[in-house]
């Protein structure tokens, strides 16, 4: 026996719109049985976990925190996705774009002035881009999967960061911990308002997200994007250049990858230290695919990410448990998205032995 | 073998109400077929008759929605291919299913039961190949092999199998017409043991010539069967199409004038070790000419379509040249910009981008040639979606395309009205060189005259245009000057009115003319 996936004639454009909630709900559920596996209340759970961290003022500003990130990388990976470039390595692009912003501050303490904030942001930009021009390069020039060497950039730039902080550029006076010397005032990003801790970094993303959803649905450069992703073919009958398309994918997903990591450092953390982030290079990947590759979606369902990060630390101090919880959210998510995706398109089919079919409708 | 035998002995295989639907589509509908011992029996209809998915419930590729198959009287169920094959009956597909990198032998091993021998198999393939005039060489790897060997292979492969019936799919549409009167040589011998052939086909003149009876499928449904001989070529193709076909028109004596296509000595390396490298190609093109290129698939068509497109320029800029200019190195648009237009062969995934709406398809091809009219917005080149949509309903007016709804996907479309939009989207510019890789491949007989016609009004307009095509009635219909591509070469251009169906097909074979002698023809 075995099982087939068939292409269906009609897709069902209802259950295409519906399919990111479907998924979300399907989570839930997912999520209540763990919870009552675990011992605890499922409905008490869920609700500590999503419904909670939206109640006050202080957390909805830690959501914007977090979704920031995630937003900004996600909206680059959409354009990547679309374009049929499997960039995996955000999260390395991230840390090297927290590294070279963070250049300024770490040498130059005693610099004083406004024009810093500007240049640490550009410059995590051109390191994210420039981490991001290493798997572009193996692609364009020896044609190797982007996969596996964004992936395994990610790892390089970690271990990368965790030296720098324990040796070169750890404060001397910072009582042996791995950190450097906090950032000076002027080289922190500002907080949007006064009632807490949201700073410049969701604007970023909110304006990243705008510019890249008018440039999908309106302009020449979208088009091609879209032309590529879905044939190379076509696209060089246009015209077009994927070995171009790649660079440029790959260069705009790792600037803002960058950004986002030196955004991070700058405004959530203050100094750089051996773990700069849960995991948002990946996670972002995940809020990709729920926002279905669309920057206006892409902004709602980094919300939704967000959530399952704060959720996560409300639940190990109200519930007592691991912080693993929000991982495996994370995870249900990006499994049901991707399978509800998968059986709009696809119908099973289990052929037995015999030749004979039986056709699962699902 | 007589004819009068026909149905009325027990028939080898029948088919009683056989249907298949895919979701609430009836790609075959209630369909009824006899097939009697030792006759060849030809299965006429258009691409998308519904030919395809028959045999492929008879060879067991798909199972049927209803009905009944019977083998020898008996009701059947033929599950798979292997049931099939075991039943008696062989298949050549029109795609063959040969691995490129193995020899005939091994290719030929991989169907049948893995205890026997490579040796034995290639003792069996070469006694059969004799008996049968199928030249073949079991050592010989497939990649060196020419189309119509390789199609000795499928029809040895599904002879080891000593098969009642052999199903043939469209098997002459890859041959030169040499090559074919040596395979209709081996269905004789075939139909002489008294096995069945079910001969599929769009060409007319061929079942006429070797079959004893046709059944012509037209929507899914049976429309006629009858003895092909006593049917005029313009009677069955009314039974395929439903309709009278309109013919082409053309003008004698269209005066010729300035050359818009120049090649010159252009050599292309093969891209991929199973591409065709061109070799010393020369042609020139003048307005109000159509250049057809006659040639076998695979020697050298595409490729030769890719260095004319700009889709891969060619490392000498002199060896093009587009209305005088030199464009050897310049990329697709820029061709485009001095006029010229390009209609490939593939459709979807290369003419068009199946997923995306008409529109989209419209400006694919016409980013930059239509600059001014399509984009706005300076270097941040904003799309004027306006423009395009009214562009779009010119278009597929002009061209009667058939759709549905405003600005459907481009998949939704058949593919003669998906076709008739690709080479009226370029039309539409009044392009001063068209150059058209197979133009009615696949396309219905009313789309296929309606591009035909348009092809020769844009040359009397004065356009320059090269049609690459393997249909040699299209290439008579439509063709002031003929050429023939043959592994790589393109033979001096001869009017079309000197040329006769058995010199093409001579130079088609691969036989190639010098140029000092052009009657003293040497084998390559």
């Amino acid at each position: 026996m075995r099982i087939e996936l068939q292409k269906r004639a009609n897709v069902s454009t209802l259950f295409s719109i519906i399919s990111p909630l479907l998924a979300l709900l399907l989570t839930l559920v997912f999520g209540a049985i763990m919870f009552w596996l675990l011992g605890k209340s499922p409905l008490g759970s869920l609700y500590i976990y999503f419904v909670e961290p939206l109640l006050e003022v202080w957390s909805l500003h830690e959501l914007a925190v977090k979704a920031a990130p995630l937003i900004l990388i996600a909206v680059g990976l959409a354009v990547c996705y679309r374009s049929n470039n499997w960039n995996i390595g955000a999260e390395g692009q991230f840390t090297i774009g927290a590294i070279t912003g963070s250049i300024l501050p770490v040498l130059y303490p005693e610099w004083h002035s406004w024009a810093i904030l500007p240049l640490m942001m550009v410059m995590g930009v051109i390191g994210g881009a420039l981490y991001a021009a290493i798997p572009a390069l193996l692609k364009t020039r020896f044609n190797t999967n982007e996969i596996l060497t964004s992936l395994m950039l990610v790892y390089i730039a970690g271990l990368f960061l965790d030296w720098l902080v324990r040796g070169p550029w750890r404060d001397p006076k910072g009582y042996n911990f791995p950190v450097t010397k906090s950032f000076q005032v002027e080289a922190v990003l500002p907080e949007i308002l006064d009632s807490g801790r949201a700073h410049w970094a969701f604007i970023f993303a909110i304006v990243a997200a705008m510019a890249l959803w008018f440039m999908m649905r309106f302009m020449l450069k979208g088009f091609e994007v879209s032309v590529l992703g879905q044939s190379e073919r076509a696209g060089r009958f246009a015209g077009f250049s994927a070995r171009r398309m790649a660079w440029f994918s790959m260069l705009l997903s790792g600037g803002l990858a960058g950004l986002a990591g030196i955004s991070e450092v700058s405004g959530s953390i203050g100094h750089l230290q051996p773990s700069i982030s849960p995991g948002y290079g990946f996670t972002a990947i995940i809020v990709t695919f729920l926002g279905r590759l669309n920057p206006l979606g892409i902004i709602a369902s980094g919300l939704v990410l967000a959530l399952t990060y704060l959720g996560g630390e409300a639940a190990q101090a109200a519930l007592q448990i691991s912080d693993k919880a929000a991982r495996v959210f994370q995870g249900m998510l990006l499994f049901f998205v991707l399978s509800c995706d998968t059986l709009i398109h696809y119908r099973i089919r289990l052929i037995l032995a015999g030749g004979k079919t039986a056709e699962a409708r699902a | 073998m007589t004819l009068s035998e026909g149905p009325a002995a027990v028939p080898l295989l029948s088919v009683r109400g056989l249907t298949k639907l895919f979701g609430s589509f009836a790609a075959c509908n209630a369909i009824d077929l006899d097939i009697a011992p030792g006759e060849i029996h030809a299965l006429l209809g258009e691409n998308g008759a519904g030919k395809s998915t028959l045999v492929k419930m008879l060879f067991g590729v798909l199972q049927p929605s209803a009905g009944q198959i019977l083998w020898e009287g008996a009701p059947v169920t033929i599950g798979s291919p292997g049931e099939a094959r075991h039943l008696g009956i062989g298949m050549v597909f029109q795609h063959f299913s040969l691995f490129e990198a193995l020899t005939v032998a091994e290719n030929i091993a991989l169907s049948l039961d893995p205890k026997i021998s490579l040796a034995r198999i290639s003792d069996e393939a070469a006694s059969l190949s004799k008996a049968y005039g199928l030249p073949l060489d079991p050592k010989a790897h497939v990649a060196d092999l020419s189309v119509g060997e390789r199609q000795r292979i499928e029809i040895v492969r599904a002879l080891l199998q000593n098969p009642k019936l052999i199903i043939l799919d469209e098997p002459t549409s890859v041959l030169t017409p040499q090559e074919a009167d040596r395979l209709f040589e081996t269905l004789f011998k075939l139909k002489a043991e008294g096995r069945s052939v079910l001969y599929i086909s769009h060409r007319l003149e061929e079942v006429r010539r070797i079959c004893d009876r046709a059944t012509v499928l037209r929507h899914g449904k049976v429309t006629g069967a009858c003895d092909p001989k006593q049917e005029t070529p313009a009677s069955l193709a009314r039974m395929m199409v439903g309709s009278d076909v309109a013919e082409v028109h053309r003008d004698a004596g269209t005066v010729l004038g300035d050359i818009r296509l120049e090649v010159g000595n252009l050599s292309v390396p093969a891209r991929t070790p199973f591409a065709v490298a061109l070799r010393n190609m020369s042609m020139k093109v003048r307005a109000g000419e159509v250049l057809a290129i006659a040639g076998v698939a695979g020697n050298g068509q595409g490729e030769l379509f890719d260095v004319l497109s700009g889709e891969y320029p060619v490392a000498g800029d002199e060896a093009i040249r587009i209305r005088g200019k030199a464009v050897g190195r310049t990329g697709i648009n820029g061709r485009r910009l001095l006029g010229a237009g390009f209609v490939p062969e593939e459709r979807h995934g290369h003419a068009a981008v199946s997923a995306m709406a008409l529109s989209d398809n419209l400006l694919l091809a016409r980013s930059q040639s239509d600059r001014k009219a399509f984009l706005s917005g300076g270097a941040f080149s904003v799309i004027r979606f306006d423009a395009i949509r009214s562009a779009t309903r010119r278009i597929c007016e002009a061209m009667d395309v058939r759709k549905s709804g405003e600005d459907p996907q481009a998949s939704s479309l058949s593919g003669g009205n998906l076709q008739k939009f690709i080479v009226g989207r370029e039309l539409d510019r009044q392009p001063a060189v068209l150059v058209v890789n197979q133009p009615t491949w696949g396309v219905d007989a009313g789309a296929a005259s309606r591009i035909r016609q348009a092809l020769i009004d844009l040359a009397k307009a004065g356009s320059a245009v090269v049609v690459i095509s393997q249909d040699l009635d299209e290439i008579f219909e439509v063709a002031t000057n003929i050429a023939v591509i043959s592994e790589g070469r393109l033979s001096e251009p001869h009017p079309a009115g000197t040329l006769t169906l058995e010199r093409i097909g001579l130079l088609m074979g691969g036989i190639h003319e010098s140029h000092s002698i052009p009657e003293a023809a040497h084998a390559h």
